[in-house]
């Protein structure tokens, strides 16, 4: 290519990439403001939205980047939940201190339930993670530390720099900024060295072991990431509800959040965003339909996967 | 209870929830034998098994009574009509997507199992249905232990549908096709077995067995529920895993081995029934790092 080729290529870039950057700082600008004209009703919705990105990105570094079909993420969604609730009702502990808590316990399950099963066959883990969600959901209606099945009820609302987060425009700017980190988080991940990896293990294990790829630690690394963004989560769930309950965690919301991420299109960010606003809103809207939305959900995922199995913005594959 | 007592009664519990266990798992493990396919949907099978044995037997019973007489028509009515809808799934939703990735598969499993678990929902409104028989409870004593004569039908229907299924698998020409497609599906094209017809097949037979299983479980406990198929088809791959994924005895002996783990497993102290499925995937776990080909399975590598 000539040098004036290249430098017309060059511009052309680094003007979709001025003109990507324009449009992220408006649609950040437009999302800041929302509070200052939207009903408390919206900004409940929104919130549950931010929340779902966080959980969906979280979910997607496990079943989109790595290839592993996870059936009981909400486990670590209650692993955080459940850690604020301890910090601060039984311990009397500070809700910020559950944050650190959360992300060890969130790692340790993670490696118990991860370590010994990711070397086997890959639909074995399926099964596994499923059998572990409704573990964990058995567990915390049992125990008396957790509540048992009524839960645990008057969970603090932490104090940041001195100003207490009890408004929901509060808790909307807290689960924006939740999610715009999951956001910035996961392209860091997918362009990193262990981004890579896991890609080159969801297509192809055995060439990637070939090249030198521990297969079983780029699996758990994923499996841990995922794991450490649901009780991120969990902890400001808690915090926003101040009552959590073990019907919170069931694998009817593991399967919500999976529905998420295959959706909006597995791997791809902005498609994984799509993914998790569309199921939050989309029950908001056919709010009459009620107790039918898991089966709508239920024909709407096997089209997707029959006639559109990357989702609806898929990933371009390189 | 003298301690002998407790043992034969928790014997007998044990091996009733270990043969419904094994007839599942034997559709699960089939299935995975054949295309190598976790299919979710298998327990909710059972569930439409038992709607479809129940509403069969609520037309009847005013006919052919609420006994045998109208249970038996009831389970083999269900058994097609089940069996034809394992068929049909397989037709519409894994066949198109034989060659696709396997987490487009399973995903597609999970759909059809939620869009089964939610269409009975919608038509019961989560109530549970009374599965009433006119079967009694007459039986014979073994000091305190009452065993019912249905129980043992049960137990019975259980063991003749497996040894029934061994035997078609192991003697006729249809069985080893399935276990050629299961070695080599393009060499078995290239032999001319018509795969996709052997595969429907195996969904039939799978389908049917799960589908008596609901039957003969709603005849046992007298209600039935939209949810019931989730937590058996996780207990079915656990005692398929057991046994050794793929293998018919396996199946069998996984299941009953789960069934009595169960039984006993609430007797032991602390442990107690609300934790009893805790136990049972524990255990599952351990199985999967310990000994993932269970204990008739032979090893095998996956093939991606």
């Amino acid at each position: 290519m000539s040098e004036a080729g290249e430098a017309a290529v060059g511009l052309a870039r680094s003007r979709r990439s001025v003109r990507q950057s324009a449009g992220v700082v408006l649609l950040l600008a437009a999302l800041l403001v929302v509070p200052r004209f939207a009903n408390n009703y919206y900004l409940e919705v929104l919130s549950e939205a931010w929340l779902y990105v966080l959980l969906c990105l979280g979910l997607n570094i496990v079943v989109g980047f790595a290839g592993l079909l996870d059936l009981g993420y909400a486990a670590f969604f209650a692993v955080g939940a459940y850690t604020a609730g301890i910090v601060t009702i039984r311990l009397g502990q500070s809700f910020w201190l559950s944050l650190p808590i959360a992300v060890v316990a969130a790692t340790l399950a993670g490696v118990i339930i991860g370590g010994p099963t990711l070397r086997l066959r890959s639909d074995y883990l399926a099964i596994v993670t499923l059998g572990f969600g409704e573990m964990v959901r058995i567990t915390v209606r049992n125990l008396s530390i957790t509540g048992g099945a009524s839960g645990l009820v008057g969970i603090e609302r932490p104090d940041l720099f001195g100003y207490s987060l009890n408004s929901i425009a509060a808790f909307y700017y807290v689960f924006l900024l939740l999610a715009g980190l999951a956001v910035i988080a996961s392209y860091r991940l997918e362009r990193s060295r262990i981004g890579r990896a896991w890609k080159y293990v969801r297509s192809d294990e055995d060439a990637a072991r070939a090249m030198g790829i521990n297969h079983a630690a780029v699996k758990l690394a994923a499996y841990v990431l995922g794991a450490i963004f649901a009780a991120i989560g969990g902890c400001f769930y808690a915090a926003k509800m101040t009552a959590i309950s073990p019907e919170t965690f069931t694998f009817n919301q593991s399967l919500l959040i999976l529905l998420g991420v295959v959706l909006g299109g597995r791997g791809k960010i902005p498609g994984v965003i799509l993914g998790a606003l569309v199921i939050v809103i989309f029950p908001e809207l056919f709010r009459d339909i009620g107790s039918m939305r898991m089966l709508v959900f239920a024909v709407s995922l096997l089209l997707i996967m029959l006639f559109r199995p990357a989702g609806i913005w898929p990933e371009r594959w390189r | 209870m003298a301690f002998y007592e407790v043992l034969l009664q928790q014997l007998a519990n044990g091996l009733i929830l270990g043969s419904f266990y094994a007839l599942v798992a034997l559709g699960y493990s089939m299935v995975y034998g054949v295309i190598k396919l976790l299919n979710f949907a298998h327990g909710d099978l059972y569930m439409v098994g038992a709607f479809a044995g129940f509403g069969t037997l609520s037309l009847l019973s005013g006919w052919l009574g609420g006994g045998w007489g109208g249970i038996v028509p009831s389970i083999l009515f269900s058994m097609v009509a089940v069996g034809v809808l394992g068929v049909i799934i397989d037709r519409v939703a894994y066949r198109p997507l034989r060659e696709a990735p396997k987490l487009s598969v399973l995903i597609t499993a999970l759909a059809v199992s939620m869009l089964l678990e939610n269409t009975a929902l919608a038509f019961t409104g989560g109530q549970y249905t009374a599965f009433s028989t006119a079967l009694g409870f007459a039986g014979i004593n073994l000091g305190m232990v009452h065993v019912t004569y249905t129980q043992m039908v049960l137990v019975g229907t259980s063991v003749v549908l497996m040894v029934v299924l061994e035997l078609f698998v192991s003697r006729t020409m249809y069985g080893k096709a399935m276990r050629a497609i299961a070695i080599d599906q393009d060499a078995c094209r290239l032999m001319g077995i018509d795969v996709d017809r052997t595969i429907a097949l195996t969904f039939l037979i799978g389908s049917a067995l799960a589908a008596a299983a609901g039957v003969l479980a709603g005849v046992y406990y007298g209600s039935i529920n939209f949810f019931m198929g989730f937590l058996i088809g996780l207990k079915a791959f656990t005692a398929a895993v057991i046994g050794g994924i793929g293998s018919i005895p396996g199946a069998m002996l996984g299941g009953i081995l789960l069934g009595l783990l169960e039984a006993f497993g609430t007797q032991i102290p602390a442990v107690g029934s609300e934790w009893k499925n805790v136990f049972v995937f524990a255990f599952l776990i351990l199985f999967l790092v310990f000994r993932p080909t269970g204990l008739l399975g032979r090893p095998e590598v996956e093939r991606m």
